[in-house]
């Protein structure tokens, strides 16, 4: 008791406390310890990417070196006979994401449009809500709801629509002519529209706010309507960074696995219609990878998932040096 | 012949109803979709969901392993995943300011963020399942945890730049060295935002099926052991949607209801959590 009095008296004195010299290198060292561990971490997640490519390049190995660049022209795909090719696959990637991105974009845009130039601002909260509930609803349930309530549907009423109409087309026509079945790469495609429709919105949205108001306020003031506005103003000024959008929402279509395994039909045939079953990288990952028997059919599978990881990392990579361009872009102009 | 205001107040009101009508289409997959569930999914809702097993086809079930094995890998999957999500955030915000390793991390780390959860499951695969030579829960964890990473870091960097550098400032000039600043004063000042981080992250993985594909699997009955294969509710609900028997629909219906309350539950939870306990946007 006496002690600690004595010792609240000496530390109030005039003369300062000196911190003895082991706290300090105490706390020398665990700054150079946080430091470093922060950094390692970082440094992890850095080369986290570089190692799922340099793994899943080792696991394809065996496939690249049977079959060689012309894995990716070859059709066939034949587990009885061990002849892999990626071709139905990488088509059906390409064609489902075109797909979803034809009517995903203008529909984004409209969205987009709707939120920042013509929404009262009582609505934009729940709105802007609804948007990232939509994003948030996982893709299986977007398969199931596909499978189940819209293929049918599509085969009744839809397909049969496109048949008649987009099928009797001039040079497209092929495309869409074909027996009705409700399940196939457009139905996929429809089905990856919705889904990457919100990412898409989102990021014009956000672009479209960075535009600043006095340019808006301008062009209102001289009398142009909020189409010629968002047509000669916000659009002018943030084309790279709808652009870098459309590629972020292109990347999500690419890698989307289970709402496309369910719809797609899951087959390895080549078709030139777009209403027959096809197949894309992800869902046959997820249909085949955990039978695959004998090592070139699994090495197969993961060289179809290096490609995709390959695809997405470009097209990711160039929306995010879009996206960053246009913020570097806003601050030279402010 | 149109006057040009006239054709000018035309082509505005067309485009008006344009985006007013792509207002509706958004909203009208999310109904459908919404009203689908319940539909399907509220006759298969009773309590046996919750206290019975998966039941093979023609029999009655529930779901019980499912879901309890969707929450420890969920639960196991953020203990792994927001650590080094937070540290690596740390450093990004707090010491990265000059150097390379700071926005070469983030460029990689937003790419992470979209990068298709499939591959992350095969990434698993090769560098965990196939040395060990089992389908595993843990390994099903690491998938999940590595998509909770780069959510983590994207928000923890975010937010700890939002902290203003008086408070840093005003903490050095009392002596405090810079691990306490940033242990007690600017995470501290930051957490509700890496909380809403985190719970995001928790609502993004807990409807992911396809990274668990080939790393936890599925399995039919009760397991606590993360050395074998267990049961989850996404693969569960893909296995029994994909099957033909009514029963399983039922089942795969009713645990497609819970896993859409749950995410969007959670969804709702963490913006009105940082709303009222965030500061900035």
């Amino acid at each position: 008791m006496a002690d600690g009095t004595e010792a609240l008296t000496e530390g109030s004195s005039n003369v300062p406390r000196r911190i003895p010299e082991v706290h300090l290198n105490v706390h020398f060292v665990a700054d150079l310890l946080f430091e470093n561990m922060t950094r390692f971490f970082a440094l992890l997640v850095l080369l986290l990417l570089a190692g799922i490519m340099v793994s899943l390049f080792i696991g394809s190995l065996p496939a690249i070196k049977k079959f060689g660049i012309g894995f990716i022209v070859n059709p066939r795909w034949n587990p009885v006979t061990d002849e892999f090719g990626g071709l139905v696959p990488i088509l059906g990637t390409i064609a489902t994401s075109a797909i979803a991105l034809s009517i995903a974009v203008p529909v984004s845009f409209g969205i987009a449009l709707f939120l920042t130039e013509m929404c009262p601002v009582w609505l934009r909260r729940p709105l802007g809500t609804a948007v990232e509930l939509l994003a948030g609803i996982p893709s299986i349930i977007y398969g199931m709801w596909g499978l189940f309530v819209f293929a049918p549907l599509f085969r009744d009423y839809g397909e049969p629509w496109v048949n008649s109409h987009l099928g009797a087309l001039p040079f497209v026509g092929s495309l869409f002519r074909g027996p009705p079945m409700g399940i196939g790469v457009l139905t996929a495609g429809l089905i990856l529209s919705v889904m990457v429709i919100p990412f898409i919105a989102s990021v014009m949205r956000d672009v479209f706010e960075v535009v600043p108001p006095l340019l808006k306020e301008s062009a209102y003031g001289l009398g142009a309507t909020t189409w010629e506005v968002v047509r000669n103003i916000v659009l002018p000024y943030t084309k790279i960074g709808v652009v870098g959008g459309i590629m972020l929402g292109l990347g999500r279509a690419l890698g989307e696995t289970m709402a496309v395994t369910f719809v797609i039909g899951n087959s390895h045939d080549l078709h030139v219609s777009l209403l027959m079953p096809g197949n894309s990288i992800a869902s046959t990952l997820a249909n085949e990878f955990t039978e695959a028997v004998g090592e070139l059919y699994t090495s197969s599978l993961i060289e179809l998932g290096l490609l995709l990881f390959f695809i997405t990392l470009i097209v990711l990579a160039l929306a995010k040096l879009l996206l960053i361009r246009l913020t570097r872009l806003e601050g030279a102009r402010s | 012949m149109v006057s040009l205001p006239t054709r000018r107040r035309l082509i505005n009101l067309a485009s008006q109803i344009g985006a007013v009508l792509t207002v509706c289409f958004g909203l009208f997959w999310l109904g459908w979709i919404l009203l689908t569930l319940v539909k399907h999914g509220i006759p298969g809702m009773n309590l046996s969901i919750f206290t019975q097993m998966t039941p093979p086809p023609g029999s009655r079930g529930g779901l019980l392993n499912a879901i309890a094995g969707s929450f420890f890998l969920v639960m196991l999957s953020t203990l792994i995943g927001t650590p080094i999500g937070i540290l690596a955030g740390t450093y990004m915000a707090e010491y990265g300011e000059t150097g390379w390793l700071s926005p070469a991390t983030r460029f990689m780390n937003d790419i992470l963020l979209s990068a298709p959860s499939i591959v992350i499951g095969l990434f698993v695969y090769e560098v965990y399942v196939v040395p060990s030579r089992h389908f595993s829960a843990l390994a099903g964890s690491f998938a999940l945890g590595l998509l909770v990473i780069p959510v983590v870091v994207r928000t923890t960097e975010n937010m700890l730049k939002l902290v203003p550098n008086r408070l840093r400032e005003a903490a050095a000039a009392l002596g405090t060295p810079q691990w306490r600043i940033i242990a007690r004063i600017t995470l501290r000042a930051s957490r509700a935002g890496i909380i809403t981080g985190i719970l995001l992250a928790v609502a993004r993985i807990s409807g992911e099926t396809a990274p668990l594909l080939f790393t936890a699997l599925n399995n039919q009955f009760w397991s606590g052991n993360i050395n074998q294969p267990m049961a989850n509710l996404p693969v569960t609900i893909f296995e029994y949607a994909m099957s033909p028997y009514k029963d399983w629909h039922d089942l795969a219906w009713a645990g497609a209801l819970l896993i859409t309350l749950g995410v969007l539950g959670l969804n709702i939870v963490a913006r009105t959590f940082f709303r009222h306990r965030g500061f900035g946007n």
